[in-house]
């Protein structure tokens, strides 16, 4: 039980951060939700490259590893490394110069200005924040369950998702803004130190890292994952489309509105991929090494195996340490509830007056309201839907390719004059529909779905078996994808866990669609007012 | 310059794709007798990413957006 009470002085820790950052607070709107645009670099840093950090990423990174080798550090990691910087640079530094000079605090409201509509904000709020929901939901059940691995079951799944709901609310509700930004600093920091640590712990007992891939490498079904033969060429490219989703997630678009200068961008920018380097590498490594300790984990097991690495290796308190870190993974839901409710607030409440009639303080209340409301929400769901967490972590795969899909729509908005709001429109009704179109295919799917690779112990299981043939539940299959229409050809692939396109993610034609819906649409249309024009692209700009 | 910068970006997001390079790695050879070497490609290129972020705040900084920080 020391390692769950470690989790839950961590726990202690960043709830007073929280009640610490209200202190500190002004008692004004653009305070509690902007923390009033006055973030420095390092905090800057490590806040927007927290919220970014998910379990979804560290816990499904590891897992993915485990069953798909080495590559997942490629397809994921080192393609967000080039990325994820590049459209900070390009556009998180220009959200920050017009929500400043602009006063916006939300995307939405730079979107309705620029193109001169109230009509395609609401329709983007309403998407965005459908997408962002099963995040604070996948979020409540990683709390409980992560409470409930580390505490070997002692800690019931209701009460530390309970635990973990009232935690992040508290310091979301007191802390606003700056006191999420506090804790997501001081989380990215613990996992980088720690993580490191117990690294090193666990390779040695193992009995070195070395031994442990040579042993892997002996045998031919573990040596494919020192390699990136269990990834398609097709399915690695089109992952490099995947990262275009940060900037547009809310939570991310907004953190970028709260550095206190420009040039604070420029320490993000230069070390975000050291950064990504520093987290995924040892999680992808480790679920890699893994295999050699537990060689036969099914695909649900498999996501937790940093837990089980850590729990088999480490004595009480590092673990406990490391449960904290993951928990502070988990809890990245903060950011995105704080999010929520700035849009909530922003694009709702002070959008259709809300602000003007009751003032300043009713409306930090509204949004501290909104925060309880979908905290409870989200634990509720979470309670309920135990048992069918794969939904949402369906439904983040699909954000994922969403808000992707979106960020021709904000490129357009900042760096095309021409661009209109009946371009944007066509663009997210597309993106919409697409969503909708893959979880259908999904769906339909799931029955002919093939069955991942098999593990090392079972492959005597799956001797014999044919290669695409639909797989018996319980049985090892080949992973290789099949036709959901035979009479499309390969139009609609399904693998063990996606649906494809001739071979590649929805992801790729989600995107490409998109732009060109959105140059097609502005093209056909009149263009902006000569004024709006002007506002977001002043004269100076030009020479 | 400007074109210049494009052009490096290009050609870093186009080194992701390494799919020539994984033909030929199929042995899973050990960097250092650890590392396989299609990871150590790709942690190289992480730090490539860093650097092709450092040129570009180097040499293409939006300095216009500065103008906001006086307002």
């Amino acid at each position: 039980m020391l390692s769950v009470g470690i989790v839950f002085v961590y726990l202690a820790i960043v709830l007073y951060i929280g009640i610490f950052a209200f202190r500190k607070g002004k008692g004004s709107g653009e305070d509690f939700f902007l923390a009033s645009r006055s973030l420095g670099p390092w905090v800057f840093l490590l806040s927007l490259f927290g919220t970014n950090m998910t379990a979804f990423a560290i816990l499904g990174s590891s897992g993915m590893a485990y069953s798909r080798g080495i590559g997942v550090y490629g397809l994921m990691a080192s393609s967000s490394g080039i990325i994820i910087p590049l459209t900070i640079f390009l556009i998180g530094t220009r959200l920050w110069a017009l929500g400043k000079k602009h006063e916006h605090m939300t995307q939405v409201q730079f979107l309705r200005d620029r193109w001169e509509c109230d009509g395609i904000g609401t329709f983007i709020f309403a998407l965005t924040a459908a997408m962002l929901i099963p995040y604070i939901v996948i979020a409540m059940m990683g709390g409980g369950e992560v409470l409930e691995t580390v505490s070997d079951h002692k800690v019931p799944y209701w009460f530390g998702g309970g635990i973990v709901a009232i935690v992040v609310m508290g310091y979301v509700f007191f802390g606003g803004m700056r006191g999420t930004a506090w804790v997501n600093a001081f989380q990215t920091t613990l996992f980088l130190l720690f993580g490191s640590i117990a690294f090193i712990l666990i390779g040695k007992s193992m009995g070195g890292f070395p031994q442990i891939m040579e042993s892997l490498n002996a045998r031919p079904p573990t040596a494919a994952l020192l390699t990136r033969e269990r990834i398609p060429a097709e399915e690695f490219f089109s992952y490099l489309f995947i990262p275009l989703s940060a900037i547009m997630f809310p939570h991310l678009s907004i953190m970028c509105l709260t550095a206190e200068k420009i040039g604070h961008f420029k320490k993000t920018v230069i070390w975000y991929p050291v950064c990504i380097m520093a987290i995924w590498l040892p999680s992808v490594y480790l679920g890699v090494a893994a295999k050699s300790q537990f060689p036969s984990l099914t695909p649900g097991e498999a996501n937790d195996v940093i837990i089980r690495l850590l729990t088999q290796n480490t004595g009480a308190i590092v673990s406990g340490v490391l449960g904290a870190g993951i928990m502070a993974c988990v809890m990245a839901s903060d950011s995105q509830i704080m999010a929520l409710s700035t849009m909530f607030t922003q694009d709702l409440f002070t959008h259709y007056g809300g602000k003007e009639k009751f003032g300043d303080r009713v409306q930090i209340m509204a949004g501290r309201a909104f925060v309880v409301g979908i905290t409870l929400i989200a634990y509720l769901i979470a309670l309920a839907l135990k048992d069918q967490e794969s939904i949402f972590e369906l439904a983040i795969r699909f954000a994922f390719s969403g808000f992707a899909a979106l960020a021709p729509v904000m490129l357009a908005a900042l760096f095309w004059k021409r661009s209109t709001k009946w371009g944007a429109l066509a663009a997210s009704t597309w993106v919409l529909c697409a969503v909708l179109g893959v979880w259908h295919l999904t769906a339909v799917s799931e029955s002919i779905a093939p069955r991942p690779p098999a593990p090392p112990a079972a492959t005597a299981m799956a001797k014999g078996k044919a290669p695409g043939k639909a797989m018996v539940p319980g049985k090892a299959g080949s992973g290789k994808a099949v036709q959901i229409y035979p009479d499309r050809g390969d139009l609609f692939l399904r693998g063990p866990v996606n649906v494809t396109v001739y071979g590649y993610l929805p992801v790729m034609p989600m995107v490409l669609i998109s732009a060109l819906l959105m140059i097609v649409g502005s093209l056909v249309t009149p263009p902006p007012s000569r004024a709006t024009v002007e506002k977001y692209f002043p004269p100076a700009r030009r020479s | 310059m400007k074109y210049f910068l494009v052009l490096i970006v290009a050609v870093v997001i186009v080194l992701h794709q390494d799919n020539l390079l994984w033909d030929s790695w199929k042995d899973s050879t050990l960097v250092f007798g650890f590392l396989p070497i299609g990871l150590a490609y790709h942690v190289g290129y992480s730090f490539v990413a860093a650097l092709t972020m450092w040129l570009l705040v180097t040499l293409a900084w939006p300095k216009h957006l500065e103008e906001g920080e006086a307002e």
